[in-house]
């Protein structure tokens, strides 16, 4: 690991002051990833700044019905919030799908956000990777792809996004808010993470020296009901292959309202906008989840190691659906 | 000599004693090599080759040098010569030459262990890079046949007519299986702490056997054997992957060479250990069976292939197991071996037996399937009277038995034969079986000493060691059964070579071996002091040899039972209950044998679920090397696992009676899980692991 300095921030303005100016500086949250980076040479960053002890903590209801979640709120306080796991299940849900507890206790909503890929080779700095050396090349691209993109990759770089919370927070419609050398803004998380064309080394729209404040998630509106479903590898402990965050709304057999998140299968939390449009106004049954998939999955262009995924995909999102609208599979 | 002309009353013996070292590790005082107290240690770290073949032309290190707390730079320019090149895994830093990524061909010493890992990433390598050959397939042309295959077995075997008989069966099955590539990852990766003074070599290690360590790494220094000290009273878990040396421990003691007088430490990170520990080689085992209707065998042939290393070789015994388990007048078994630019593979818990016993006993469950027979019922039809190898009795064989009793424990009677019958909340239900086999190995060379002291009390010394497998506990309730006193008299030392030679952890040998030496030494103290020596006096015993071996096949059985569930729509496999029922000879200790074994038998639903090092033919090197990546069953995907025995007592092994347990835990899981699968979903899955696209379809 490169020789590194340490701040720690007392308030926000200090701490993207201490970034804006240094381009080698870098926010610490929790470190759960970042410090993996250090120590395997993925990021070697001058200065630490370790922004824990900001007043970024706490989860807050917003007079119009939403919530505020704190960019440094713990990942496993932010599952267990009481206001979270009645509004918003599909987000604890999917938090404590992830990582393992001790991590979990660790991570920060930014930091989570944040985490990059774990594409095998983005780790390994004596492999290619377009993402972390841009224009070395894609190691991926004839190699382990099990964890790979299905949908919006380049040729350039097949990494997903790894976070299950971020896909919970898509299908919420969550904004970001930031705060950087210019002042606030405020970014629909739909238009936060980018898909990699030709330049996979940025993974969100988010500028040097910007901070994750919060995450503020608006009510998802009367009669919707969220689920987050997690396939992988192992009972626990691993990164999703494919998973699905949903809200559904059914009245009298027909599909009212409906939001589709799919998680494992691009370089970002992937908004199924084609199937929502195909199934609001369709009898929820499982043969208009099963269209409805697969005209979201028409898109698709998996490699060899992960053909597997356009069926999987598929078949959750059917399975996911249909357990939103209480019934088992015939 | 013989050591079985006197056997004891076990009293401690087959007690369910608490761990004697359980209290130092769970209060963390036990001590592990990186841990062990010494003065001003220096800290080393591995510089690897990125290339998987080729020569290197320029190792730059002046960077690295020029970091403020590097003491030393190792490159192959400036490395100590070894006396001794012979195992070119060990020659490390001898030549330019690169045989595998990843292969050591630098260290950095520094007084942080920090600062080493940063000053060797500074260091740069310029190579003439060869084209590199990775790939292991059946159809390849150069696959060759070894001398031997490991364990000093024969390459091939045959007995009748094979392909005559396999022509005349009513029933066959000619299929071909995989089993993929796994690496031993203990807890505690491999670590030494080396430190040279007056000439002399002392290492913290942590090892399999601190014996063997000693022997081997001595010549290589040109040193006496009695010139290197080895320690290692704890180790965190080996799996085979300390049992022979590495590359690591000669780079350490190099390392060292250059800092004299100042201990250093040198521990893996878990990335590295994909490289230098050696691992379970991929195989491809094409199992031929041709049977009658009722599925009596008639002809038996298992054509394995493995992969070694270019520099050195390790022949994996897949078909070995397949010559004593089922009787069949028409046999044959072969090994073939592809030589490749790939880290040189070794020892992993029951190497042969693990990966050989996947393929056969799924195939066993074809001929069941293809006979409309039991699986059980088949296995039971085919149990042979003598060992069909070498024509010996079994000294003990009760793999009916375990058949039996496993099959009435996990309620073999609601399994429907046809797939895809039982569907349980949503879950697609199926129950399996597959055998286990384990040869009791006798391995001759340890010597133990026993010494009396004050009080009735004995001290036992023996250089064995403990993997965390229980070695401190059981081998003190042989000594003390062996002394005939209690328990608590009894105090064993163990993990120095300042103690009498012991053999080698490994082959689930070291209670038999170890506990003949203690047995041996305990009967002399007698027969030389009585049953009041006084304080001071010594005997010591030996593990000498066993003519017993000469008329007798020795092996532990035993049958495993899994249940599974696969989700329908997902592909989803969870096994909610493995079953093992065992005959391994006298249990010396029930506690710590059952976790042995269910440590066994969860690593094998491991490797049947989830394990697989992804070797990237492109880049040349395991591609997922981390946690994160190379899955091991966690606590939610091991439910419930139970291990159970059967009372044998057999006269004809040791004194002690044990077969040895470390090993028979793992083999057979996979198969049984896999014939699970099948029995579930109708989805035959021949190649490792059982994951969820192979029951996906598009
Ligand atoms: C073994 C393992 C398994 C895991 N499994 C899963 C899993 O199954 N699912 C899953 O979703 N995740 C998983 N994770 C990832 C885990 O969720 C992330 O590591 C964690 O959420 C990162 O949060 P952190 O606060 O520790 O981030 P850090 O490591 O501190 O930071 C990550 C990045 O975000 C930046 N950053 C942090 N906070 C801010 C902020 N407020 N504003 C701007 N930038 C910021 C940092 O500069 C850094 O670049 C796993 C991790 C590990 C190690």
């Amino acid at each position: 690991m490169k020789p590194f300095d340490y701040r720690r921030a007392d308030d926000v303005a200090a701490a993207v002051a201490l970034l804006s100016r240094d381009r080698e500086a870098v926010f610490l949250g929790g470190g759960t990833n970042l410090v993996d980076h250090l120590r395997l040479g993925v990021a070697t960053p001058g200065l630490l700044v370790d922004i824990t002890r900001l007043p970024l903590d706490r989860i807050e209801e917003l007079p119009d019905g939403g919530v505020r979640v704190g960019g440094t709120v713990r990942n496993s306080d932010l599952a267990a919030d009481p206001l979270i796991r009645e509004r918003y299940p599909v987000l604890s849900q999917a938090l404590l799908s992830g990582a393992s507890g001790q991590l979990r206790n660790l991570a920060t909503t930014g930091g989570n956000l944040l985490q990059r890929t774990r594409c095998v080779y983005f780790q390994d700095v004596t492999t290619a990777c377009n993402k972390r050396v841009p224009g070395s090349g894609c190691s991926a691209l004839e190699g382990y792809q099990r964890y790979h993109a299905i949908l919006g990759a380049s040729p350039d770089c097949i990494a997903t996004h790894p976070s299950d919370m971020a896909v919970a927070m898509a299908v919420l419609d969550a904004v970001v808010q930031v705060t950087g050398p210019d002042g606030e803004r405020a970014v629909p998380l739909g238009d936060f993470h980018r898909l990699p064309g030709d330049e996979p080394q940025h993974d969100t729209v988010l500028r040097h020296g910007e901070l994750v404040t919060a995450m503020d998630l608006p009510a998802l509106p009367d009669g919707m009901t969220s689920l987050y479903r997690k396939v992988r590898d192992r009972a626990s402990y691993a990164f999703a292959l494919v998973s699905v965050a949903a809200a559904l709304d059914v009245r009298d057999g027909v599909v009212a309202d409906v939001r589709i998140a799919l998680g494992g299968v691009a370089h970002k939390p992937w908004r199924a906008a084609r199937a929502e449009r195909e199934l609001r106004g369709a009898p929820a049954t499982d043969d208009s989840f099963r269209r409805a998939a697969e005209a979201e999955l028409s898109a698709a262009q998996p490699v060899a190691g992960n053909a597997f995924k356009v069926p999987l995909a598929r078949n959750t999102l059917v399975a996911t659906l249909r357990e939103l609208t209480g019934r088992t599979p015939r | 000599m013989t050591t079985t002309d006197r056997r004891f009353p076990p009293r401690a013996v087959g007690t369910p004693l608490d761990r004697l070292d359980g209290h130092a590790k769970v209060t963390g005082t036990a001590r592990y090599a990186y841990e062990q107290p010494v003065d001003a240690p220096a800290y080393l770290h591995a510089v690897q080759a990125t290339v998987a073949r080729g020569r290197i032309t320029a190792i730059d290190t002046e960077a690295a040098e020029a970091v403020p707390g590097v003491l030393a730079v190792l490159t192959h320019h400036n490395a100590p010569r070894l006396a001794d090149t012979g195992d070119a895994e060990l020659a490390v830093l001898q030549s330019d030459a690169v045989a595998f990524r990843g292969q050591i061909i630098g260290g950095v010493v520094a007084t942080t262990s920090e600062t080493a890992r940063y000053a060797a990433s500074l260091v740069r390598t310029t190579y003439d890079e060869q084209p590199h050959d990775t790939g292991l397939r059946a159809d390849r042309d150069d696959l060759y046949a070894p001398e031997k295959v490991n364990g000093g077995y024969a390459t091939d075997t045959a007995q009748g007519d094979v392909e005559a008989a396999l022509a005349a069966a009513a029933v066959t099955v000619d299929r071909t299986y995989s089993t993929a590539m796994y690496h031993n990852n203990p807890m505690e990766p491999l670590t030494t702490v080396a430190c040279w003074a007056d000439g002399e070599l002392t290492l913290h290690d942590s090892t399999q056997g601190v014996h063997m360590v000693r022997s081997q790494v001595a010549p290589l220094f040109r040193l006496e054997t009695e010139q290197v000290h080895v320690v290692s009273p704890h180790v965190g878990g080996g799996f085979g992957s300390k049992g022979t040396p590495h590359a690591p421990v000669v780079l350490a003691a190099m390392a060292a060479h250059l800092v004299p007088g100042r201990p250093v430490k040198f521990a893996l990170t878990r990335q590295q250990m994909f490289s230098l520990a050696g691992y379970r080689t991929p195989t491809v085992q094409r199992v031929r069976l041709g049977a009658d209707r009722d599925g009596r065998l008639a002809a038996l042939s298992v054509d394995a292939i493995s992969q070694t290393s270019r520099i050195k070789e390790f022949a994996e015994q897949t078909a070995v197991p397949s010559r004593t388990m089922y009787a069949a007048p028409h046999r044959r078994t072969t090994h073939r071996v592809a030589r490749l630019d790939v880290p040189v593979p070794s020892w992993m818990r029951a190497p042969g037996e693990c990966p050989g016993m996947f393929g056969a006993e799924v195939a066993m469950d074809e001929l069941a399937d293809a006979c409309g027979v039991d699986p059980v019922e088949l296995r039971v039809r085919n149990e042979p009277e003598t060992d069909p190898e070498s024509g010996l009795p079994f000294s003990s064989r009760n793999l009916v038995a375990c058949l039996r009793e496993g099959a009435r424990r996990i309620g073999w009677e609601r399994r429907d034969p046809t797939p895809r019958a039982r569907y349980e909340e949503g879950r697609l239900v199926g129950l399996g079986v597959a055998a286990s086999v384990y040869p009791v190995l006798w391995m001759p060379g340890s010597s133990a000493t026993v010494r009396a002291g004050a009080d009735g009390r004995y001290t036992v010394s023996i250089g064995a060691a403990d993997l965390g497998t229980g070695t401190w506990t059981a081998l003190t309730q042989i000594a003390a059964d062996a002394l005939d006193v209690p328990v608590e008299r009894v105090e064993l030392r163990i993990g120095d070579t300042v103690f009498p030679p012991a053999s080698v952890a490994g082959g689930s040998s070291g209670i038999t071996a170890w506990g003949s030496a203690v047995v041996h030494a305990a009967r002399r103290m007698r027969e030389s002091f009585g049953e009041s020596p006084h304080e001071g006096a010594e005997a010591t015993g030996e593990t000498g040899d066993n003519p017993a071996t000469e008329r007798f096949a020795m092996y532990a059985f035993g049958a495993q039972f899994a249940e599974i569930r696969v989700h329908p729509e997902t592909g989803e496999v969870r096994v909610p209950r493995l079953v093992g029922v065992f005959a391994a000879g006298r249990i010396v200790n029930p506690k710590t044998a059952r976790s042995q074994l269910i440590g066994g038998m969860t690593m094998g639903l491991s490797m049947a679920l989830h394990e697989q090092s992804y070797f990237d033919d492109h880049v040349g090197q395991v591609a997922n090397h981390d946690f994160a990546e190379y899955h091991i069953a966690t606590n939610a995907d091991v439910d419930r696992i139970e291990a159970s025995w059967l009372d044998e007592d057999d006269p004809h092994v040791n004194p002690m009676g044990t077969k040895g347990i470390g090993e028979i835990g793992i083999v057979g899981t996979a198969a049984a899980v896999a014939n699970a699968a099948y029995n579930a979903t109708g989805v035959r899955v021949r190649d490792l692991p059982i994951t969820l696209d192979k029951f996906l379809d598009s």
